[in-house]
């Protein structure tokens, strides 16, 4: 078919157009950002935001300062693919900072070790009941069910009870959080297994988050899983009337997401080698907010993972941005939320803008 | 006569209450195997509703259905499908988010490999379907890549039409197909339904156009204010006739009280 076929009613097709994708619109958003940073760093604190400034290593970017940001947003990162293709589907997970906090404390409860420097460890909830150095097995597939089953509920009370994802992940939001201080009467758990400390280890949650943000990105492209998110997403009744089973994709949807929220929980407190019942408290608004950013329509049937995770190097950077130009942290809450606000109107505007088209 | 044979459709009593309003009371009628029937009737008569009982989008509240021999009570539309009934809806159920041939082939994805939801899309191959189809029905589509968004309201129906003519099928249902398009798309989409005749594949058509129908189908039926109150021949009936029953001005002898 040429370019310019005439379409029905003799229309004629411009080729020239064609929409830019959104991802790239992100990607130069990031690079722009990134720009303002290195102008603002030479002018503020008279030093290079990206590129390496010290004699003392001869790399050209400034590797340190990258490793920080990528880590420290890598674990709410697999938050937010989970988070990302329960927006395209039109829903929302408010629920997954504290669903991270519960299955933080269920799993490194069925992960700590016996013995701490030859005394046996104090913070081991399950020491009585000889549940301690279980192998490694044990706490991830705790974990990962924990966090299917939290989703599960989410998606069986969204779908079948037919309660709006916002309250139903909302009222998942205060429960789950109830659960980490319940689990362990409040105290932290510390001290796991070897094993269990090498998930987390250096350079891991960067690792789990890329293999995690490739396979949802194949998924949602090619296979009929991400087809049907999108069709929900895009038009739920239209969906339904094509035959798509739009209560069981719903539920199986929220419990990826909260499958993936379980697997974060179990890299963060890996990585920080122990649980805390405040853990991942307003990472659903992070995640949130990295899909936003990066193109995600909150209406649904529009974004992707790719677009998601330029929103959360965007994020990162703005906020490893703020550390660097030493700006006070309440900043960085302030700018966090004129972002998310500004990503939701620029969403708003492009639908209008394709509307009128 | 072989019932089962000649009948591929048949309805009895069928009822639909929303709340209160009664939108569908006691429909009872017959379309065999081959026959093209159009449905008629005012704004809100039931036409519309009178599909989504048949077709498994909803449940009704009374009433039997036998499709192809068999009594049926679908659950949802892919069951519908499944069995045969392809459908136009007059909401075009289309996903405007995805591009043409993801939407001709929502909910029954080609597949590569099977592996449950996680199912690999056959992507070339769905896209491959989509130009034959397209070419088939002489639907033209200026860029099959594009979201159904950017498309006409026109376009939109020649997609949800193309959707039902690529699938064989034993009864197509078409909820007002024409009611956005200009005069030559209006002449395509009778084409694709002269074809569907040929073919003998029988047919529910929902149409407004007194012209039209006089054109296609075989047979007419009206509905008024959610119950029958006419089925007639064509060779027994005209434009002027229909329009007394459309209106209420005359109501068929079988159907006195009805309206
Ligand atoms: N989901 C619903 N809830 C309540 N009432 C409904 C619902 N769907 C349809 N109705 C009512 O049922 C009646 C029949 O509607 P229906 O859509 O079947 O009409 P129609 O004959 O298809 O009309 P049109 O020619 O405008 O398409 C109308 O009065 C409508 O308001
Ligand atoms: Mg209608």
């Amino acid at each position: 078919m040429s370019d310019t076929a005439h379409g029905v009613g003799g229309l004629t097709f411009d080729a020239k157009k064609r929409s830019v994708p959104t991802e790239l619109n992100v990607f130069l958003a990031l690079i722009l950002i990134v720009v303002i940073f290195e102008i603002l760093g030479w002018w503020m604190v008279d030093n290079s935001f990206l590129f390496n400034t010290s004699d003392r290593i001869d790399t050209l970017f400034n590797i340190q300062r990258i490793k920080i940001m990528i880590l420290q947003f890598s674990i709410i990162g697999i938050i937010a693919i989970g988070v990302t293709q329960v927006i395209i589907m039109g829903g929302i997970d408010l629920s997954s900072g504290s669903v991270l906090g519960a299955v933080a404390m269920v799993t490194m409860s069925f992960a700590q070790a016996s013995e701490v420097n030859g005394n046996p460890n104090p913070r081991a909830l399950f020491l009585e009941q000889g549940w301690v150095d279980l192998p490694v097995l044990v706490p991830i597939m705790v974990g990962l069910s924990a966090g299917a089953l939290a989703g599960f509920i989410n998606g069986f009370l969204i779908a079948v009870t037919r309660i709006p994802p916002f309250i139903a992940t909302l009222g998942m939001l205060l429960s789950a959080r109830g659960v980490a201080l319940w689990w362990s009467n409040g105290n932290p758990l510390s001290f796991p297994t070897e094993s269990y400390k090498i998930i987390g280890a250096g350079m891991m949650p960067v690792y789990i988050f890329l293999f995690i943000a490739v396979l949802f990105g194949l998924i949602m492209k090619y296979t009929v899983y991400g087809k049907h998110t999108y069709a929900i997403g895009s038009n739920e009744q239209s969906a339904r009337m094509s035959g798509i089973k739009v209560e069981r994709h719903k539920i199986l949807v929220y419990t990826i997401a909260g499958i993936l929220a379980g697997l974060a929980a179990i890299v963060l407190s890996s990585k920080q080698e122990t649980a805390q019942t405040g853990m991942g408290v307003m990472y659903e608004l992070d995640a949130i907010a990295m899909a936003v950013i990066g193109g995600v329509s909150l209406s649904g049937g529009r974004g992707s993972v790719l677009g998601a995770t330029i929103g959360m190097l965007i994020l990162g950077v703005i906020l490893s941005g703020f550390i660097f130009l030493r700006l006070d942290a309440y900043y960085q809450e302030i700018v966090k939320g004129a972002i998310i606000v500004g990503a939701v109107v620029l969403d708003q505007w492009r639908q209008q803008r394709a509307m009128a088209r | 006569m072989n019932d089962t044979q000649e009948t591929i459709l048949k309805v009895e009593g069928l009822t639909k209450h929303y709340g209160g309003v009664h939108a569908l009371q006691d429909a009872s009628c017959e379309i065999r195997r081959g026959e093209h029937v159009a449905i008629m009737g005012d704004n809100g008569a039931g036409k519309s509703t009178f599909v989504r009982q048949i077709t498994g989008v909803e449940q009704r509240t009374a009433g039997k259905v036998v499709f192809d021999g068999r009594e049926v009570s679908f659950p949802g539309p892919l069951a519908a499908r499944e069995a045969g009934i392809e459908t136009v809806f007059q909401n075009l159920a289309l996903a405007d988010d995805l591009d043409v041939p993801s939407n001709l082939f929502l909910g029954r994805e080609k597949v590569l490999f099977n592996l449950g939801p996680f199912s690999i899309l056959d992507r070339r191959g769905m896209r491959k379907a989509t130009e034959e189809g397209l070419m088939r029905t002489g639907v033209k589509i200026p860029n099959l890549n594009n979201s159904i968004r950017n498309m006409s309201g026109g376009q939109r129906q020649c997609v949800a039409i193309a959707r039902t003519a690529t699938f064989p099928s034993k009864l197509t249902i078409m909820d007002e197909p024409t009611a956005a398009l200009g005069v030559q798309e209006t002449a395509q989409v009778e084409e694709i339904i002269r074809t569907l005749k040929e073919s003998g594949e029988s047919l529910i058509l929902v149409s407004h156009n007194m012209r039209q129908v006089f054109d296609l189908v075989d047979r007419i039926i009206v509905f008024r204010r959610g119950r029958i109150v006419a089925n007639l021949n064509k060779e027994d009936t005209d434009g002027q006739d229909v329009v007394a029953y459309i209106t209420g001005a005359k109501t068929g002898a079988e159907y006195a009280g009805a309206a």
